[in-house]
């Protein structure tokens, strides 16, 4: 016979509050590793979930950071729906934790009102309790929980100081008494509650009613959905509307008026200044200076040439390990196992695939840090502050400079960081336009390119022609950007409410590295994992396509590959009659016949190669794209960049049979330089060179960032519009190019 | 006069707004009638303004400001 165990039912506990008040590392501290990260169902609004470990365990789930539980954007719903049960399959909190920034006690005061009324057993940890003395405000514990009627632990969570209180209150068996609201709305707004609240007896528990029903009064979201499920309700809400309008009342700004003429009183009693509201903080002080209508922007410019120094130069040599690392990690698979097709695919498709993605992964952990840097110091909201006048220009916000700029390294943690955007418009727009930004895998095909086919003179004594290009090149990814964000602002995203923009200027901190390299961490890891699994599937779909089927060599291929076989086995049968071994002479010979075998080699796969689905589809294509003045390899070559930008390099390689290669390698500059069509002249020109550029800058070549739009925006909509609309500009661009370049007798 | 009046350094106590229907954003954040506002500085480039209000520094644009009446100083 099995005992039975008892059900063990976990406590649940919330964490709200503000934005910037230490929330996550509030949660950070107490989950440590313990966390899963996922998407609520059908928002973008990240759901994080840790467990206290210990007895009794303890789930917390962070909630996102709000100024308010009455639903304006999608983080905010979320947050209320789950504290009030709302979400399918999931009861409210057992206890919500409202993390309260002391030296701002009266802002965060309001959600903290709104917890109130929730009705759930309720607890404030007052954190930056430090903050707060520095500041001269001095928070009188007891009589704050006194005036809330909810226990209030004071804690600086950057020091771990009261942490461990935290934690005992959460595991505690008795909670704290459901919190009740203690504000008072005016009175004719009041009067008519009671009927409305009655609507929804037996619909939403006790607790919930009262402020479901001051939600809807004043939030057409919130009403909506109750039109189908209450009628009765729906309609006694617009009736109490109308009446509260007819009385001239306030009513939409009686809540708010409400809480904090409660709130304000209270703040009074329970605060204590030591230092005039007027005396400049340290970080006034610091604020003269880096938004100082001439040191700010110049001191932005200067840290943003620093993260791109940092991006391009110091990352540099741990690409270039990674880079061997995947090779020879290549060749020793080749060296220990059987050589066969396996063997391929495994080396040449998931190896070299994978290596692929891990060779941004330098680039990418600094571009977080340095963003996870700005940040934490709270210099991010001052970037966002300086840039706003001039972003607004083109329908973005100040905020979309920093992921914008992020997207010049990659634009997967561009996309990422647009989360840092509180408009869900202007995230989007910064999404949908951050993969014109030229990204550092557009980079070797930029050299390779001009390199190969540009002029290598000198404009006005100090500029090369090909600096000159190159510059060209992230001048007109920019350009498109800011285009496609003011076309997307006028004539996609030009319904809804104005946009407003009200952003805090949190006071600058101390950065806490152990918090930013967490977050690098976090953030790097969820980079790998999506793009990993898309370029891995991509890189062996791309191999299979590139190999099979696989066209038996021509007679006159595979007389050259028996004639070079003979004639090492003669050298070797010649070396061992002069005694030596069988081993030690087939090595020898092979060393002296490397050159020719790897000729033969790369003429027998760039042979192969166009004979396969990948040349046969660039063959299909080569009508559309001839008009740019691409051949059917170059068409072949775009295909193969579909999943990653810089593969073009290595499938150009293969297809001029130049083995391996890369954009610096002049043997494939030659090839591409001496390639013609049948009746002789050049497949590429400089006109053709600039055409494949263009397109190079504005096409979306890249699996990874379709797979963090989708996520992202948690719909496979915009991704595909993004597709869309850059490969169409691509297409358009380098026609207009082409064939202009050609009527003015360029080509 | 409206909050995009001030001058740098100024303080004011807010009186109302002049639109309808404020953005609820900042009544939320405690821009409601009564409360005090400093005009910290301009951004660089002009718009758009610091402002302390509550105790807290917010950043708001000028066009949100022109909204916000305020006690003529």
């Amino acid at each position: 016979m099995a005992e039975t165990v008892p059900l063990q039912i976990v406590r649940r506990v919330a964490l709200v509050g503000n934005p910037n008040v230490g929330k996550t590392t509030v949660f950070n501290l107490l989950t440590g590793m313990r966390q899963k990260v996922g998407n609520y169902p059908g928002v973008t609004v990240e759901r994080k979930v840790g467990r206290l470990a210990g007895e009794p365990p303890v789930d917390i789930i962070d909630l996102p950071g709000t100024y308010s539980l009455s639903p304006k954007s999608a983080d905010e719903r979320i947050a209320y729906d789950v504290l009030m049960g709302h979400l399918e399959g999931e009861t409210s909190p057992d206890l919500v934790v409202c993390v309260v920034d002391a030296s701002n006690l009266e802002r965060n005061l309001y959600l903290v009102s709104q917890v109130m009324d929730t009705g759930l057993p309720c607890l404030v940890a007052l954190n930056m309790t430090d903050a707060a003395e520095e500041a001269g405000l001095h928070v009188d514990v007891a009589k704050l929980e006194q005036e809330l009627g909810v226990p209030v632990l004071p804690l600086v969570a950057s020091r771990n100081e009261g942490i461990g209180k935290l934690k005992y209150r959460m595991r505690q068996e008795s909670l704290p008494e459901p919190a009740r609201p203690r504000w008072d709305i005016m009175p004719v707004v009041e009067e008519g509650l009671p009927f409305l609240t009655d609507h929804l007896d037996g619909i939403l528990p006790e607790h919930g009613r009262r402020i479901e029903v001051l939600q809807c009064l004043t939030n057409d979201a919130m009403l909506d959905h109750w039109a189908r499920r209450l009628p009765a309700f729906h309609a006694a809400i617009l009736a109490e509307r109308e009446r509260l309008e007819g009385l001239r009342a306030p009513y939409q700004q009686a809540e708010i008026m409400g809480r904090y003429n409660w709130i304000s009183p209270v703040v009074a009693r329970v605060v204590q200044r030591s230092k005039a509201d007027t005396e400049l903080t340290v970080s006034d002080r610091i604020d003269a200076v880096l938004t100082h209508r001439f040191a700010g922007p110049v001191l932005f410019a200067l840290l943003l040439l620093l993260i791109f120094q940092a991006v391009f130069t110091w990352a540099t040599p741990a690409m270039d390990w990674i880079e061997a690392g995947v090779v020879s990690l290549g060749d020793v698979v080749r060296g220990a196992a059987p050589s066969g097709m396996l063997t391929d695919l495994l080396v040449d498709g998931v190896i070299a695939g994978v290596g692929n993605v891990a060779v941004f992964l330098p680039q990418i952990l600094l571009l977080f840090f340095f963003l996870g840097l700005m940040e934490d110091t709270g210099y991010m909201a001052r970037s966002a502050f300086i840039m706003d006048r001039i972003m607004s220009k083109v329908g973005l916000s100040g905020g979309s400079v920093v992921p914008l700029l992020s997207s010049f390294a990659c634009a997967i943690p561009g996309i990422m960081a647009a989360r840092t955007l509180a408009n869900p418009r202007d995230r989007l727009i910064t999404i949908m336009v951050a993969p014109l930004m030229s990204c550092s895998a557009r980079l070797p095909v930029y050299t390779l390119f001009i390199a190969a086919f540009l002029p290598t003179g000198t404009i006005l004594g100090i500029l090369t022609w090909q600096g000159v290009a190159m510059f060209s090149m992230y001048l007109l990814g920019t350009v498109m950007a800011f285009v496609a964000a003011f076309v997307l602002r006028r004539f996609v995203f030009n319904k809804g409410d104005s946009s407003f923009f009200a952003m805090e200027l949190p006071p600058y901190r101390m950065p806490r590295f152990r918090q930013i390299l967490w977050r690098m961490v976090d953030r790097s890891k969820a980079f790998v994992v999506r793009a990993g699994k898309i370029i891995f599937g991509m890189s062996i779909i791309l191999w299979v396509a590139a190999t099979f089927p696989r066209a038996e060599l021509t007679p006159e291929l595979a007389q050259e590959a028996r004639i070079l076989e003979v004639r090492k086995a003669e050298r070797v049968e010649g070396l061992k009659a002069t005694g030596m071994s069988t081993e030690e002479a087939a090595l020898l010979i092979d060393e002296q016949f490397a050159e020719e075998d790897t000729a033969l080699d790369a003429r027998i796969a760039s042979f192969r190669i166009e004979r396969s689905v990948i040349g046969w589809m660039g063959h299909a294509l080569e009508p559309v794209m001839r008009p740019l003045g691409f051949d059917w390899k170059i068409s072949a070559g775009i295909i193969s960049a579909f999943a990653a930008r810089e593969v073009i390099i290595s499938a150009l390689a293969t297809l001029y049979s130049v083995g391996d290669a890369d954009e610096d390698s002049p043997l494939l500059r030659e090839q591409l330089k001496a390639d013609t069509y049948e009746d002789g002249s050049p497949v590429y020109t400089p006109l053709v060179a600039v055409s494949l550029l263009v397109f190079f800058v504005l096409a979306l070549q890249c699996m990874s960032t379709l797979a963090i739009a989708r996520r992202e925006t948690n719909s496979w909509k915009w991704p595909a519009v993004m597709w869309l609309y850059m490969t169409g500009l691509a297409y358009l661009f380098s026609l207009v190019i082409y064939q202009g370049g050609q009527a003015l007798g360029w080509g | 006069m409206t909050l995009i009046e001030l001058k740098p350094g100024q303080r004011s106590r807010i009186v109302g707004w002049t639109s309808a229907a404020p953005p609820a954003r900042l009544l939320e954040m405690g821009m409601l009638p009564g409360a005090e506002v400093e005009l910290i500085r301009f951004a660089p480039l002009g718009d758009p303004i610091d402002i302390k209000v509550r105790g807290f520094h917010l950043s708001i644009r000028k066009s949100e400001a022109q909204l916000v009446e305020i006690e003529s100083t």
